[in-house]
């Protein structure tokens, strides 16, 4: 193997590890900046992932999977919504029972489908152009969920700081009382950036199920949903830095890899501690100017909002 | 037959009839099955390790129908929650309890000092006493198979070997696939990652990629997942399944795959708790006591499958030896003397790597 296609392959490699954290963490800043904290990334993502594995198996169509996916994060995301937003439960609270909820119904949903073979999702072939060196198969040659993770991140940062309603969900999270006083639905925005959440989250997991590792075990995501969580607090709530978060993290797991496959005498727990250290290192400092940190926090994470008291 | 909560709850108020009116304890216990409970730290569903204890104890059900009672709980955290679990199934009046993992030993061991007349097996464990037997399987048997076949396979002579964690177990299973690869091929490498989990499907993925992306053209494994065996199978390279028989997630791939059989060993040590001819011990079994199975050997040249299917009768037989001297490590020390044969007990205290493994064992 030469160099270009080393090069080729571990990009390859740093792209598929790195675009479930960017698709679930891009739903989640959606959420937390409309100022709803929902720490049920992990139990989402494993719903989307057994439902997106079941409707690709059943139906034989991955478009047909990935939108059910969506939908079935998106539902897990209500039941949220519904005890937060409406009843006021704790944020909290009810994100973890969410991720306990999730990997418990995955678990029964996908009983029967553990031990079944899928084929991938396929990887686009543009003729011509996915074949040239390099270029070709990093930029020309992914599945649909990598472009659309990449779509999702530059239309959520567009939304949230060009568009209107961008701006009246930043309001809501920063401040849900003086939006509710100028006459916005605090209440409906946060209904709708957590369903959007939920629906990431759930393509995040589909992304595991129909493409990373093509197949429903229980528990497959292990563990990625609580980093892409802690992504969006390390990236200080801006998209750019959460892509750089994600491709960091993505990054330094293949590099550790390698690291160790070359043989250097690296205890391996400690590079395998690497990817989350590096991470947060970086991030932390990139966003340690505190007033910009303040600046860009929902002053209403996590605090509940009853219009009525 | 799972036993539930209300069938406890019903078996206490039994139980407290019964010392009542101790007449009725031999009807009773003439018409009552047999109770055996299983423990498992993964999923049922994980296809790999729990799920084939699972496989065992179904057979358990199997073999003895009416007569037995069984029970599993799955994803036990080893540690305090395993002695709780433990402890509820021996007051729930389960007869034999079988812990299957490493970690269990230390609450099994202590659960069992308080449960003298229940019987306790657990897995690849060496602390024993008079109620508490452990067993295992001579996983290494297998991997040296795999070693024999991927070095007849590989065209670059490096096998890309995917690690869970640096503990006896996966360094024999290491220490006896390049045995077997050097058999056949002298000058074989072994390029080993280990990713500190014996379950992460994208990691062992991505692993796997690593290890191809270096050179290697045969994927082993000795963590969970087909992850890597799906892998190989995108890259167009061959490799070998892990715990289960793997071969639907890569019919075009997967060689051979070392599968866990339990389902004998489990019968008859119920019988024999049943018949009170349990005794403690250790059992260690292999090819040769049916404990470890290889899934049919697929893809690969006749000569090969000859070769491989040679291997494992004479590993049988007792006729190939696998740590057999003269092995140097890494370094070049001499590990096992030429004509000499590693015990048992070195096997299982096994802490360095043979000549041929790339990678480093953390110090």
């Amino acid at each position: 193997m030469n160099g270009v296609e080393l090069f080729t392959s571990v990009a390859l490699s740093v792209i598929s590890a790195s675009t479930p954290l960017l698709l679930a963490a891009t739903g989640e800043l959606v959420t937390e900046k409309s100022g709803v904290l929902n720490l049920g990334v992990e139990g989402m993502m494993l719903v989307g992932a057994v439902i997106g594995f079941a409707v690709t198996l059943g139906t034989g169509s991955a478009v047909l999977g990935i939108v059910a996916a969506a939908l079935a994060g998106a539902a897990m995301a209500l039941i949220f919504a519904l005890l937060t937003l409406t009843l006021l439960t704790n944020q909290v609270a009810t994100g973890l029972a969410l991720t306990i909820f999730g990997i418990g119904l995955s678990a029964l949903i996908g009983a029967g489908f553990v031990g079944q073979p899928l084929q991938p999702l396929p990887k686009l072939a543009i003729p011509g152009l996915s074949t040239l060196p390099l270029i070709g198969p990093i930029v020309f040659g992914q599945d649909a969920l990598v472009y659309l993770s990449f779509a999702a991140l530059i239309g959520v940062s567009w939304f949230l700081s060009k568009s209107h309603a961008g701006l009246v969900l930043r309001a809501v999270g920063d401040s849900h009382d003086a939006a509710h006083a100028i006459g916005y639905g605090v209440i409906k925005v946060r209904y709708l950036a957590t369903l959007f959440g939920g629906a990431m989250c759930g393509i995040a997991g589909a992304y595991f199920s129909l493409a990373y590792t093509p197949m429903w075990a229980e528990n497959m995501t292990s563990g990625r949903g609580w980093i892409a969580l802690a992504l969006v607090v390390f990236a200080a709530w801006r998209p750019a830095r959460l892509l750089l978060g994600a491709y960091l993290f993505g990054g330094i797991t293949i590099l550790q890899l390698h690291i160790q496959g070359f043989g250097f005498a690296i205890p391996s727990q400690f590079v395998s501690m690497l990817p989350y250290l590096a991470t947060i290192v970086v991030l932390v400092a990139i966003s340690s100017d505190r007033t910009r940190v303040r600046l860009n926090t929902p002053a209403c994470l996590g605090r509940a909002f009853n219009p009525a008291g | 037959m799972q036993m539930k909560r209300r069938t406890f709850a019903k078996s206490l108020v039994a139980g407290a009839g019964l010392v009542a009116a101790p007449r009725l304890i031999t009807n009773a216990n003439a018409a009552d099955p047999f109770k055996a409970a299983w423990i498992y730290v993964g999923p049922v569903g994980d296809f790999g390790w729990s799920y084939q204890h699972d496989q065992g104890r179904k057979a358990v059900e199997a073999a003895l129908g009416d007569k037995v009672k069984t029970t599993y709980v799955e994803s036990v955290p080893e540690g305090a929650d395993a002695e709780r679990v433990l402890r509820d199934l021996a007051t729930a009046g389960n007869k034999i309890i079988f812990a299957t993992s490493f970690g269990f030993w230390q609450p099994a061991l202590k659960v069992a000092k308080q449960f003298a007349d229940v019987k306790f097996e657990h897995a690849t464990g060496y602390k024993r006493a008079a109620n508490l037997a452990t067993y295992n399987i001579r996983f290494y048997e297998g991997r040296y198979i795999q070693g024999v076949i991927a070095g007849k396979m590989s065209k670059s002579g490096v096998v890309g070997y995917i690690g869970s964690v640096p503990i006896p177990e996966v360094i024999m299973g290491m220490n006896a696939f390049i045995a077997g690869m050097r058999s056949v091929n002298p000058a074989g490498k072994l390029k080993m990652v280990m990713i500190n989990a014996w379950y992460d499907p994208g990691k062992e993925a991505d692993a796997a990629k690593a290890l191809l992306d270096q050179g290697a053209d045969i994927i082993a494994q000795h963590t969970d997942s087909p992850a890597p065996l799906q892998t190989a199978h995108d890259r167009g390279v061959k490799g070998f399944g892990q715990a289960s028989d793997m071969i639907k997630f890569a019919p075009d791939t997967q060689l051979t795959s070392s599968i866990d059989h339990w389902n004998e060993y489990y019968v008859e040590r119920v019988k024999a708790a049943m018949d009170g001819s349990w005794k403690s011990g250790d059992v260690w079994g292999g090819l040769k006591s049916g404990m470890l199975h290889m899934a049919p050997y697929a893809n690969m040249p006749d000569d090969v499958k000859a070769l491989a299917e040679k291997t494992e009768d004479g590993i049988k037989s007792g006729e190939t030896m696998i740590f057999m001297g003269p092995v140097k490590a890494q370094d070049g020390t001499v590990k096992i003397a030429d004509g000499q044969m590693l015990d048992d007990g070195a096997i299982a205290g096994m802490d360095w790597l043979a000549e041929g493994v790339e990678g480093q064992l953390p110090k």
